[in-house]
């Protein structure tokens, strides 16, 4: 060994300059670490092609009078019932002061462009509000003791309005995002 | 233990070699030959070697099965039919995956429940316990992960259900939800992110079981008496050839319960519902998870009232993660120094109540929760009658045999068609596994509060003064003089 080779600033660190370049080395590293963690993150959010598929237009005047169509947006099932005068009827005369979830018929429809409502339809989510099971309605033989949905998993009873009236679960189906595009075709978004 | 030292010589010119280089041999003799293992251990000490076995088992057959799996809404469920009835073999390697999760959860209750008995998560254990945990809770998600891959039913309505859990917590708990399905429900992509975590997830579980053992091997093991090791000669044997052969004894004869399981009864553990295509459109009539999931099923569905802000929802949500979050904290809540319940005949007891617990709590997991418990004690239904008067819905109820049903009948006949009566029997009040479920479910957690207690103030017996001296026979009898009863 030579005395060349000795470090000849051993004894004279900086500490600031040091301190600097280890503060700012790891800085940019977590900084990499945390803009990829981002896109790893963000990755699992819904896809374009996932969010495009989660609208739909349905043709209503093919729903039969007393009976419902079901689709699926997104997965999620939607009802689309087809109200008979009764049934309309059943809904209108609730006192909603009564009821668990209190709603009004009026407000659980979505005007179309001119205003009006169309009471024959009723579009509602098909998801138990409950646990999330799909009841069962005028297709499958049991509208339950109101008129409208039983769902078989716990018991709970919907009305022509597809407002909770007896049973485990605590709130009304909701209504989905819709608007009517004409008299007889609506854009149900989720 | 962490102090023995090394017995390993290499023999060969290679072994001196390689051991300069990579002590590769030397460690595995240190590890699994020479290792010093207290000579008490019973056969509650053989789980964690057919642990071990079982996560073998299941990342091999899960390895072969993803070569012949889909992961597509469209693709999946066929293809694991495929797998059953057209893939050499492959009915086997399914069986064995699928009943090797079960095993996996058997062995691991009991190993947990070992643990918790001989107070093997007290000093200087901590980290091994919280280890083991962490295991644990790695193994409910790869189960969880791994049953929605065939796409059955129940496959895909019971990852509806917890998912659906987190959609609870507030603020973040819908976009939370969104995030982990990718979508507004459960859909392609779901599947097949749930498919590469099934893969990641095991090989996570290898490495912490790899630190689970580094930290077993610092302290050494546990034993039934809780007394630490004194004198490495005279208290420990050499793992093998004694653990070794105990333990493969041991995994034996599980295997041969395993195999009972895979050739004899393959679909004995499993449910109906997931022979069924998942159909997003009709769900089972009774949603549950698998049998080894039942108590922490359990436990979520018997919170069903509301806590200050908190709904009932959330709160089952939170009791069920803090049934497991208890246990990482357990090392502390546990005040008592005595390890061993051998020598705490208090706790001992309450002890044995807890595993009741477990397993009546996995008994109301499984039922319908409002279910009478004990059907005989069911009372009489009535028969109600609903109607709307005024607007608002009120109620008549009749009680007894076929006269009550005419009197109902003729009540209704009475009413106006605007009243919309309709009538429905009632079952009368019972003890419902509702019940059962919220009581059992403060008896688990009060095992642990009990612990806290117990130990402050317990008269424990006398501990032996060392691992050899409990396992020798006391010299005494050996005089010749009878002994006069104590």
């Amino acid at each position: 060994m030579t005395a060349e080779t000795t470090h000849p600033t051993t004894d004279t660190v900086d500490d600031d300059r040091r301190n600097f370049i280890h503060i700012a080395t790891g800085a940019v590293a977590l900084g990499g670490v945390g803009l990829f963690a981002w896109a790893a993150i963000d990755q699992w959010n819904p896809a374009a092609d996932t969010k495009a598929a989660s609208a739909l237009e349905v043709d209503v005047s093919k729903v039969p009078l007393g009976g419902e169509i079901r689709v699926l947006i997104g997965g999620k099932p939607f009802f689309i019932r087809h109200r008979t005068e009764a049934e309309i009827a059943s809904a209108a005369a609730v006192n909603p002061d009564s009821l668990r979830d209190p709603e009004t018929d009026e407000a659980r429809l979505r005007p179309r462009d001119d205003g009006t409502l169309n009471r024959a339809i009723l579009v509602t989510s098909g998801s138990c509000t409950h646990l999330g099971c799909v009841p069962v309605g005028p297709a499958q033989g049991n509208t339950g003791d109101f008129g409208g949905w039983f769902c078989p998993c716990h018991g709970s009873h919907y009305d022509t309005s597809g407002r909770i009236r007896k049973g485990p679960a605590p709130r009304n189906l909701p209504v989905p995002n819709y608007r009517w595009v004409s008299d007889s075709v609506v854009n149900i978004s989720l | 233990m962490s102090g023995h030292e090394s017995t390993y010589t290499p023999n060969s010119a290679f072994e001196r070699w390689l051991d300069k280089r990579l002590p590769i041999i030397r460690f595995a003799n240190d590890t699994a030959i020479s290792f010093p293992t207290p000579k008490n251990l019973n056969y509650w000490y053989v789980f964690g070697a057919i642990l071990a076995i079982c996560l073998v088992i299941q990342i091999v057959t899960g390895i072969i099965l993803a070569m012949h799996y889909e992961a597509s809404v469209a693709g999946a469920f066929a293809s694991v039919e495929r797998i059953m009835r057209d893939v050499p073999f492959g009915w086997l390697l399914r069986y064995v995956h699928a009943n090797g999760a079960s095993m996996f959860f058997f062995a691991v209750y009991i190993h947990m429940f070992r643990g918790l008995y001989y107070g093997s998560y007290k000093a200087p254990r901590e980290v091994l316990w919280i280890l083991g945990c962490v295991i644990f809770l790695l193994m409910i998600a790869t189960a969880f992960l791994g049953y929605m891959l065939p796409w059955g039913q129940m496959s895909y309505h019971g990852a509806n259900v917890i998912t659906s859990l987190f959609g609870a917590i507030p603020l973040v708990g819908e976009s939370l939800q969104t995030w982990i399905l990718g979508g507004p429900s459960i859909g392609n992509q779901t599947l097949q992110r749930f498919f590469s975590l099934h893969y990641l997830l095991p090989f996570m579980i290898a490495g912490v079981v790899v630190l689970h053992i580094w930290a077993l091997h610092v302290p050494g093991n546990n034993n039934p008496t809780g007394v630490e090791v004194q004198d490495v000669e005279k208290d420990t044997v050499p793992f093998h050839p004694y653990y070794t052969v105990k333990d493969g004894f041991a995994i034996a004869v599980f295997l041969i319960l395993f195999a009972y399981f895979v050739f004899y009864a393959p679909n004995a553990l499993g449910h109906a519902d997931q022979s069924i295509e998942a159909n997003p459109l009709v769900t089972p009539a009774h949603i549950v998870p698998e049998w080894y999931m039942l108590p922490f099923y359990a436990i979520l569905r018997a919170i069903t009232f509301n806590l200050g802000p908190i709904d009932a929802k959330l709160l089952g949500v939170i009791f069920m993660f803090a049934a497991i979050a208890i246990l990482f904290v357990l090392p502390w809540i546990d005040t008592s120094k005595v390890k061993s319940m051998r020598y705490r005949p208090v706790a001992r007891q309450f002890f044995v109540g807890f595993v009741a617990v477990c397993f009546l709590l996995g008994w109301c997991g499984a039922a319908n929760p409002d279910d009478a418990v004990i059907k005989s004690l069911q009372g009489e239904a009535s028969l109600v009658v609903s109607y709307t008067a005024d607007g608002a819905l009120a109620t008549s109820t009749y009680k007894g045999g076929e006269e009550a049903y005419e009197a109902a009948r003729a009540f209704m006949a009475s009413l106006p068609a605007a009243a919309a009566p309709s009538l429905e029997a009632v079952l009368a009040p019972t003890f419902q596994f509702r019940h059962l479920s919220l009581i059992l479910t403060f008896m688990y957690f009060g095992y642990f509060i009990l612990l806290f207690f117990i130990g402050l103030g317990e008269k424990t017996k006398p501990l032996p003064e060392s691992i050899h001296k409990s396992v020798l026979r006391p010299h005494k009898a050996k005089t010749g003089n009878p002994v006069p009863a104590e």
